[in-house]
């Protein structure tokens, strides 16, 4: 039997129906993988026990011939969902001890599907970060190397980061990730694995720890598109707790993996070659769309006219609704409570000592810009600018079917590199954020190794609640690529 | 526009954030670069555009208003740092 944390979840499943292996094997071998790599820093909190009794009642369910979609699927789970009596933190120290004593809909979707809780999965603080070092948790190690220099310790991108890393790294067999301006697939692309942002509204955020509400969406981050569609099948779907949950039917995303993609029009938008992206990425966007012309589709090129004032949009934005989704951390209802004289002193002392330098600054900014005198100047500014730029992706659909671009300007950096200014660390979203701003669909998928032998992610972008047909490119490409690197043990 | 130590005191205020002397200054220097970016905005004519709070492709839909939970204070409660008598603490407000 070849190695149990090397199989998709495709593999996997096949596995169990055919009685090879148990979920309980299936399971213990992902809990020994966790031991052996806690180097990685990937997980905050394990539950091996969980784990296991997780997997016996699988093996139950199967047995009795009432197996789910992802029976005994053995999953990392970011530490954004807040899952009942398990350690939930958002990778703050605000968040100590934190147990809810509720479920997010997203999970209790896997759960009720029949997977397995491994542990919930490092981040950056509340979501805020593209290098996963802003986590009070710690640092979460990359576990791809550059060939010339093993020492240098890779970030592995954010705020997904323990989630890519655990799949990367075979921890996982597949993470849930959320993304706001890109942090399920930034890090997908800096690992070497699969990740989509859904439509938003596809998935339920109840459960899930606000960071900017028009945002956030969660999304599966996987080794294949085949496990993307089937974990993102599994998590969707309408939920009445989340008033932006959409009620509208959930296609089988894996049965619509056809491969076929003949008369499908790619926009390439011209507006994505920016400043610092490197020659090789540049390189390997001309290859996708070459690929994707191999296999029957046309490449056009469009104009995305208002792409380059996406990220500022984006970071007055999302600042602004994450200074008041934050404003409920105040050490009255859960977690850190700094003690003093006053309600007042109360409140600044534990939020002073409970959220870290990142998400104070981001705190801020929002509350600066949200302030009055400067709520028209920058806020309602940037809430037109959105509006604009969802019209260029509106413009655009009407000519073509989906959208191929670099999914990250670079490959993934060293810590240190980029950690000095801000701004050059909010450009690592350049290619992601746009997606955010109009609600649509992106899928990033593994494409190519770098020079340096790191993985190269190429993004694809759909019509909102076409996932569908971005999968079945994102697979035609995936499948193009051939990318079967992985990082070494 | 510039940001001084000033301003930044009084949004820290708003926000209920304490902060040192010397995070006034890095803050300061930190917040006027990222706002100092952002103004590349005003180069965009946004007159006559529309505001966009949020995707928003669906009207809100509402739900009948009635209780659909209740009697769980000891959940609500689970997580408090000093609940006391059933009740969430807080420093003496009124004196």
């Amino acid at each position: 039997m070849s190695n149990l944390t090397d199989l998709t979840i495709a593999g996997a499943l096949d596995g169990l129906a055919k009685g090879r292996f148990s979920a309980k094997e299936l399971t213990q071998a992902h809990l020994e993988a966790m031991a052996a790599q806690r180097h990685l820093n990937a997980f905050i909190t394990e539950t091996p026990e969980k784990a296991l009794a997780m997997a016996e009642a699988s093996d139950q369910r199967r047995h009795a011939g009432k197996a789910g979609a992802m029976d005994g699927i053995p999953l990392a789970i970011k530490d954004l969902f807040c899952t009942e009596g398990v350690l939930t933190t958002a990778g703050s120290h605000i968040l100590d001890g934190f147990k809810p004593t509720y479920e997010s809909t997203v999970t209790a979707n896997l759960w009720k599907a029949g997977a397995v809780m491994l542990g919930k999965v490092n981040m950056d603080e509340f979501a805020m970060g593209s290098s996963n070092m802003t986590s009070y948790h710690g640092h979460v190690a990359n576990p791809w190397k550059r060939k010339a220099d093993k020492n240098a310790m890779l970030v592995p991108g954010g705020s997904s980061g323990g989630s890519a890393s655990s799949v990367a790294a075979r921890i996982a067999m597949a993470a849930t990730g959320t993304d706001t301006g890109g942090s399920i697939r930034q890090p997908a692309a800096f690992c070497g694995i699969v990740g989509i942002k859904p439509t938003y509204g596809r998935c339920s955020r109840w459960g899930i720890v606000a960071f900017a509400s028009s945002l956030d969406q969660a999304g599966p981050m996987t080794r294949s598109v085949e496990d993307a569609a089937i974990m993102l099948g599994a998590m969707a779907g309408h939920d009445p707790k989340d008033s932006t949950s959409v009620d509208t039917p959930v296609p089988d995303f894996r049965a619509g993996l056809t491969g076929d993609i003949r008369g499908m029009k790619i926009g390439i938008p011209k507006e994505y070659r920016v400043d610092g992206m490197s020659p090789e990425i540049e390189k390997l966007w001309g290859q996708g769309a070459e690929w994707l012309k191999a296999a029957g589709a046309t490449p056009v090129e469009i104009s995305l006219p208002h792409t380059k004032y996406a990220l500022p949009t984006y970071y007055i934005i999302a600042p602004a609704e994450a200074s008041s989704n934050l404003a409920r951390y105040d050490g009255v209802r859960f977690g850190l409570r700094v003690p003093a004289d006053s309600l007042d002193e109360m409140y600044e002392l534990t939020r002073a000592a409970g959220f870290g330098a990142e998400v104070k600054r981001r705190i801020l900014i929002g509350t600066y810009v949200l302030s009055a005198g400067y709520y028209d100047a920058y806020y309602l500014r940037a809430q037109r600018l959105r509006s604009l730029i969802a019209r260029d992706f509106t413009e655009a659909f009407k000519q073509v079917d989906v959208i191929l671009t670099p999914a990250t300007p670079t490959a993934a950096f060293a810590e240190g590199e980029n950690s000095d200014d801000p701004v050059a660390m909010y450009l690592n979203d350049v290619f992601t954020v746009t997606v955010n701003l109009a609600g649509l669909p992106g899928l990033s998928v593994p494409a190519a190794l770098s020079g340096e032998g790191l993985p190269l992610g190429l993004q694809l972008i759909g019509k909102a609640f076409d996932e569908a047909t971005l999968l079945k490119a994102g697979q035609v490409l995936e499948k193009a690529a051939g990318f079967t690197a992985r990082p070494e043990a | 526009m510039s940001l001084d130590r000033k301003t930044v005191a009084h949004i820290a205020t708003l926000a209920r954030i304490r902060l040192k002397d010397e995070e006034l200054d890095l803050y300061a220097k930190e917040l006027d670069g990222i706002l100092h970016w952002v103004e590349q905005l005003n180069a965009v004519d946004v007159s006559g555009v529309e505001p966009m709070s949020g995707v928003g492709r669906f009207a809100l839909p509402k739900r009948k208003d009635e209780v659909t939970d209740g009697n769980c204070r000891d959940r609500i409660l689970a997580n408090a740092p000093e609940p006391a008598a059933g009740f969430f603490s807080v420093p003496k407000v009124v004196e």
